[in-house]
């Protein structure tokens, strides 16, 4: 087939409409967030005394801090996914998760101590934490690296580290509703542990599978 | 060059919009620009410029394939030439030989003579054969035969809708087939 020919071919073809990338995320998110959901409800559910802990802005903060991680990751992976995008200018997005931290580990540091440190970074949970979070990420992993691979990023392993986060981000969330160790520097600690091996993980499979 | 890209621009925006052929014209006029780049690239990298026309033939399917993560809002050329520096750097890479492309090459060559098609290209036509019977017929039609989708679908007796539906899967695993080679 020479060039001519497969232009020709191509214009026949431009009557083929695909679906924006942002929409086949949401829907492969969708899809899967039930899984995780379900692994959530079977093995963990929500704490017993979430009515109370409500009240305690630790608490809050936790998803306060997910969540902002799990947007800025759709924010930044759905820029990535065009050919010509940079990460100047959004890479700063991921300081917000961070910056919340960090502000709920100085005011914990502020408020008159009832624990010492140490105790409150151990936790009482911080192997089913780690262990959690990035299980319940992983079909949220796979949707996001389905949904992005409709895209076409330049550097697949960004874009994958970027699912990673956004995955991890929106199982944390789940997680966090569990979770009785509310002290910012245990979330600091093994939430970011768990949110790193799964950003690794999507950078691995992302750089094979996000090629396009 | 400016009025170039700004026409680009103004084609695939109509091209968007369904005019088809808004979309040939484009194709048309950005393959010299890339067929000049790939050759650009080849001999920079020290190899023969006879796999040029493949390299444009890849760039021209993830074109077709990825227009929908252009922004209509933003200017083509930048969008187009990151695909087709991404496709060099791929076809390079995959022969294991040290490689700098800069997108500046794609930009200089907007100035260059439009280059001819010289070696004729193997790769696509290579793959189009292990496609499944269906949606090889219905690409020869319309590529080699000229046929429209209509005259195709009278010819194997198949709805115009079934013939769109061929023609797109075909271009999409014929794009899987050559990434994976």
């Amino acid at each position: 087939m020479d060039t001519d020919q497969l232009i020709k071919t191509l214009a026949a073809d431009n009557t083929h409409r695909a679906r924006p990338v942002s929409v086949v995320l949401a829907l492969a998110l969708l899809a899967a967030a039930p899984v995780s959901i379900l692994m959530f409800v079977a093995e963990l559910g929500v704490r017993p005394d979430v009515m109370t802990a409500m009240h305690n802005p630790f608490f809050d903060l936790k998803f306060a801090v997910t969540l902002a991680l799990a947007s800025a990751a759709v924010t930044i992976s759905l820029h990535l996914a065009r050919p010509e995008a940079s990460l100047r200018g959004f890479v700063w997005l991921l300081a917000i998760p961070a910056g919340l931290l960090v502000a709920g580990i100085s005011g914990e540091m502020m408020m008159p101590q009832r624990l010492p440190m140490m105790t409150r970074l151990v936790g009482h949970n911080s192997k089913v934490c780690m262990t959690a979070v990035p299980l319940m990420s992983l079909p949220l992993l796979a949707a996001s690296l389905f949904g992005l691979r409709h895209g076409a990023p330049t550097r697949p392993a960004v874009a994958g580290a970027m699912a990673g986060l956004l995955s991890a981000g929106l199982a944390a969330t789940l997680y966090a509703s569990h979770c009785t160790d509310d002290s910012p520097l245990f979330v600091a600690t093994w939430y970011s542990i768990g949110t790193a091996l799964i950003a690794a993980l999507g950078a691995l499979i992302g750089s094979r599978v996000l090629k396009y | 060059m400016r009025e170039r890209e700004d026409e680009w621009t103004g084609l695939m925006r109509s091209a968007m919009s369904g005019d088809s052929a808004a979309y040939h014209r484009l194709l048309k006029a950005i393959t010299p620009v890339l067929r000049a780049a790939a050759r650009r690239g080849l001999v920079r990298a020290g190899q023969g410029v006879d796999q040029a026309e493949d390299i444009v033939q890849d760039i021209l399917l993830a074109v077709h394939l990825k227009r929908h993560t252009w922004d209509a809002n933003a200017p083509f050329a930048p969008w187009l030439f990151a695909i087709a520096r991404n496709k060099l750097i791929d076809t390079l890479r995959r022969r294991g030989r040290r490689i700098f492309v800069n997108i500046d090459d794609f930009s200089e060559t907007l100035a260059d003579q439009p280059a001819e098609e010289t070696a004729s290209p193997g790769e696509v036509a290579a793959q189009l054969k292990t496609l499944p019977a269906r949606q090889r017929d219905v690409l020869q039609s319309i590529a080699v035969e000229s046929a429209s989708i209509k005259d195709t679908a009278r010819k194997f007796s198949m709805s115009e809708g079934a013939v769109r539906v061929a023609l797109h899967r075909g271009l999409t695993s014929l794009t899987a087939k050559l990434r994976e080679q």
